[in-house]
């Protein structure tokens, strides 16, 4: 950021952190990086992503187990916490007509999901009339731990697109925030930690895809991982490294708003039980 | 009445075995030998290349199948390629129609279908006969009702046939695997190549009549045989847009990393290891029964067989004793006899795999036990088998064994039962014993695993999806879902 000093008053400038298990710390490794030329970014490592991907893991269970309305209340707390920083957040996208237009559409994005939170298994769930004395259904549940590798262009609503169907659906997230404009990413997990996330539940890394992306695509305790942040290169690499535990790709199209793109992160369970008296 | 010494010792001589009840088979008409089914038509193939399929029940040869070649596989997606062009913009009713008529010849022709099937795979007759020829008339059946309501499937969206799709199948339901892959195919408005497994290759040859005999348009559906190398090529093909697969988990690996990069669609329905967990208040003769169908059914060559079982401590020693003496009643024998309750093994290769692993587990120090009895001379048998003693570290319990094995674990609180029943890559299937209605519903909230069967297993039906969690694979096939991984909705 800029230097604005008024009078002799010397600005607080903000330290940008990764966000782990609920708290702000900075590359394990020690490491930075400046991709604007100006401000000191973590240049997060493969240990930083284990221990986000542990995170999210040991958060995953309480976080499934919430009500839907639950989850949907604190999705829409989120939207809340960011349209009250949005001064912020046009601050850090460029301010203006776009920036200003970009931040309508990500609270609009995250008040969207949080609505579905509890109309989902309504919609894609089913009673299956089976032949024989059974009663079958069939019900989405969360994948698990899923990996978000969010585009730079739109910087904040292009991890928000993505991220907010994740969490709507149940999963915990490792997000790796856009390289070349990491701010945005770095800013919204100020607001999704006062937005009563479990810790653990989000978690945003920052650094070089070249380093983490690997590792993310390759771990066996992530189930899903979205990349609609990759280059073809990129995907392909994701796709080949995810084969090691069956790890779901998703590469719905960037803009999708959709039930099946929450679904795309999910599981149907089916569930049989026998009619009788 | 009284009956005196002498009576009751001519009765405990008497034994109560079945007569044999032989299934007729003058009826099939089994070709000597068979080309690949492209555009509509039986050809020669390319390689020039046959293989012999086999009775595994008696090891005699049934037939020679072609062994279809990279220009062969070619051929296929091609001649699928030109038929996509007007399929996908024929009158989704007629469509539909085509798949009805497919579902009431495999009804007509059901029979010949079962002893097709045994004869080829080993399964018992009552198996194909009850289960697989049934269900796979039903699946056509219902995913025909669903090629012209896709609009109504998916709200908001306009679903769309995604192309030429490349499909493997494994030998363990052949006819069964064959329906669950084409029919959602063709509803959504996709042609097909279908690869079946190079051990069962027959009633996907049957079922190449069926389309012709259906007058189903030429190259809507084509069927090629052949090995691993046949089933690379084909979804390794530019042409293809959409591979299904279902089969080991390792071979689904292989096949995600080749398809990396390559804008393929993908579904994959691998292997499980799923644990049927019986709690100490569940109708135990009953749980018995769903044990022995979980583990037993088609000699357990199935991916969502219930191959661990977790018994509450309590009722270990009650529920094992019961189930001994069930397993010592099975029948084990030619497959093509109604009374056979465990077949053969489907071939050579996969029962040494199961006599590996079935060492692995003595040697690891797992309890063995195997009922009295006599397998037959020629073809390839193994008798039930359950271990006892097992920890959660031995291979029995991790693997999947795909044979009629069973490893039993116990547990004491549901947490516990929870925590055993998820700790595998796998999460294909599980199954829950209980009275108790709420712990049904806690359970299966937490059981990792895309099927949950409650006080029953194995069932299937064409409504409900079915898939897998984590290594198991993902898209469903049965069911609304079903659909999807044939669809893109635009």
């Amino acid at each position: 950021m800029a230097e604005k000093n008024s009078g002799d008053r010397i600005e607080v400038r903000k330290t940008y952190k990764q966000y782990v298990g609920g708290q702000f710390v900075r590359s394990e490794s020690g490491r930075a990086y400046r991709p604007d030329g100006l401000v000191n970014v973590p240049r997060g490592s493969r240990k930083d992503l284990r221990d986000a991907v542990r995170a999210a893991r040991t958060a995953f269970g309480g976080w499934s187990a919430r009500t839907a309305m639950n989850r949907g209340q604190i999705l829409y707390r989120a939207a809340e916490m960011l349209d009250a920083r949005r001064a912020e957040f046009e601050a850090l996208l460029g301010s203006g007509m776009k920036a200003r237009a970009e931040v309508d559409e990500t609270v609009e994005v995250l008040v969207w999901y949080a609505g579905w939170t509890d109309k989902l298994a309504q919609v894609t769930g089913t009673v299956n009339p089976v032949s024989g004395p059974y009663f079958n259904f069939t019900i989405p549940e969360p994948a698990g731990v899923v990996g978000i590798v969010a585009t730079g262009e739109p910087a904040l609503a292009g991890l928000v697109r993505r991220l907010a169907p994740a969490l709507c659906g149940g999963n915990a997230v490792v997000a790796l925030a856009p390289e070349e404009r990491p701010l945005p990413a770095l800013t919204l997990a100020e607001v999704l930690a006062t937005s009563d996330f479990p810790s653990g539940v989000v978690n945003v890394l920052s650094g070089q895809h070249r380093e983490l992306l690997p590792w993310l695509a390759s771990h066996m305790d992530v189930n899903a991982i979205d990349v609609s942040g990759c280059s073809p290169e990129e995907v392909a690499l994701v796709e080949a490294a995810a084969a090691d535990n069956v790890k779901r790709v998703v590469k719905l199209p960037a803009g999708e708003r959709s039930p099946h793109l929450i679904t795309a992160f999910m599981e149907m369970k089916t569930i049989w039980h026998p009619i009788g008296v | 009445m009284a009956i005196t010494k002498r009576q009751a010792a001519e009765l405990a001589k008497q034994t109560f075995d079945y007569a044999p009840a032989p299934e007729a088979i003058d009826h099939v008409r089994i070709q000597p030998r068979y080309g690949l089914f492209i555009g509509g038509k039986m050809v020669e193939p390319h390689s020039k290349e046959r293989f012999s399929t086999i009775n595994p029940a008696t090891e005699q040869k049934l037939a020679e199948v072609a062994e279809a070649d990279a220009v062969d596989v070619g051929r296929a997606v091609s001649s699928a390629g030109t038929a996509f062009t007007s399929w996908s913009r024929m009158a989704p009713s007629r469509r539909a129609g085509y798949l009805f008529r497919i579902s009431r010849l495999i009804q007509e022709r059901a029979r010949e279908l079962a002893v097709v099937e045994t004869m080829d795979g080993g399964k018992p007759i009552k198996e194909s006969r009850d289960v697989d020829v049934p269900l796979s008339a039903a699946h056509f059946f219902y995913y025909a009702g669903w090629a012209d309501k896709l609009e109504w499937a998916f709200p908001n969206r306009r679903p769309r046939p995604l192309g030429v799709a490349g499909q493997v199948i494994p030998w363990n339901f052949p006819l069964l695997m064959l329906a669950w892959k084409i029919a959602p195919a063709l509803a959504a408005g996709n042609t097909v190549v279908l690869k079946p497994a190079e051990t069962t290759p027959l009633s996907a040859l049957l079922f190449a009549e069926i389309c012709q005999q259906a007058e189903l348009p030429a190259g809507v559906v084509n069927i090629i045989t052949g090995a691993g190398k046949t089933g690379s090529a084909l979804v390794s093909h530019p042409g293809v847009k959409k591979v299904a697969f279902t089969g080991s988990t390792e071979v689904g690996k292989l096949i995600q990393r080749s398809l990396a990069g390559s804008g393929k669609r993908l579904s994959l329905e691998l292997g499980g290891k799923a644990a049927n967990i019986v709690f100490e208040d569940a109708p135990l003769d009953q749980a018995v029964e769903g044990i022995v169908n979980g583990i037993y059914f088609n000699q357990g060559h199935v991916c969502c067989a219930g191959s661990r079982l977790l018994v509450q401590e309590s009722i270990a020693k009650p529920l094992l004793e019961k189930l001994k003496q069930r397993v010592s009643t099975l029948r084990l024998g030619d497959p093509l006899d109604k009374n056979t309750d465990i077949g053969a093994i489907n071939s050579k290769v996969q029962l040494e795999k199961i006599q590996g692993l079935v060492e692995s587990g003595i040697e690891e120090g797992a309890e063995i036990y195997q009922p009295d009895c006599k397998l037959p001379e020629r073809g390839f048998w193994f008798p039930p088998t359950i271990f006892t003693n097992v920890s959660q570290s031995h291979r029995i319990a991790r693997e999947e064994i795909f044979g009629p094995v069973l490893s039993v674990l116990t547990f004491r609180t549901p947490a516990e039962a929870v925590e055993k029943a998820n700790n595998t890559p796998y999460g294909l299937s599980a199954g829950v014993w209980t009275d108790k209605g709420s712990r049904i519903l806690w359970m299966a909230e937490r059981m990792r695993a895309g099927v949950v069967w409650a006080n029953t297993f194995n069932r299937f039906d064409p409504t409900s999806p079915f898939g897998g969690y984590k290594e198991s694979g993902y898209g469903r096939e049965g069911g609304v879902h079903g659909l999807l991984p044939y669809l893109e909705l635009v």
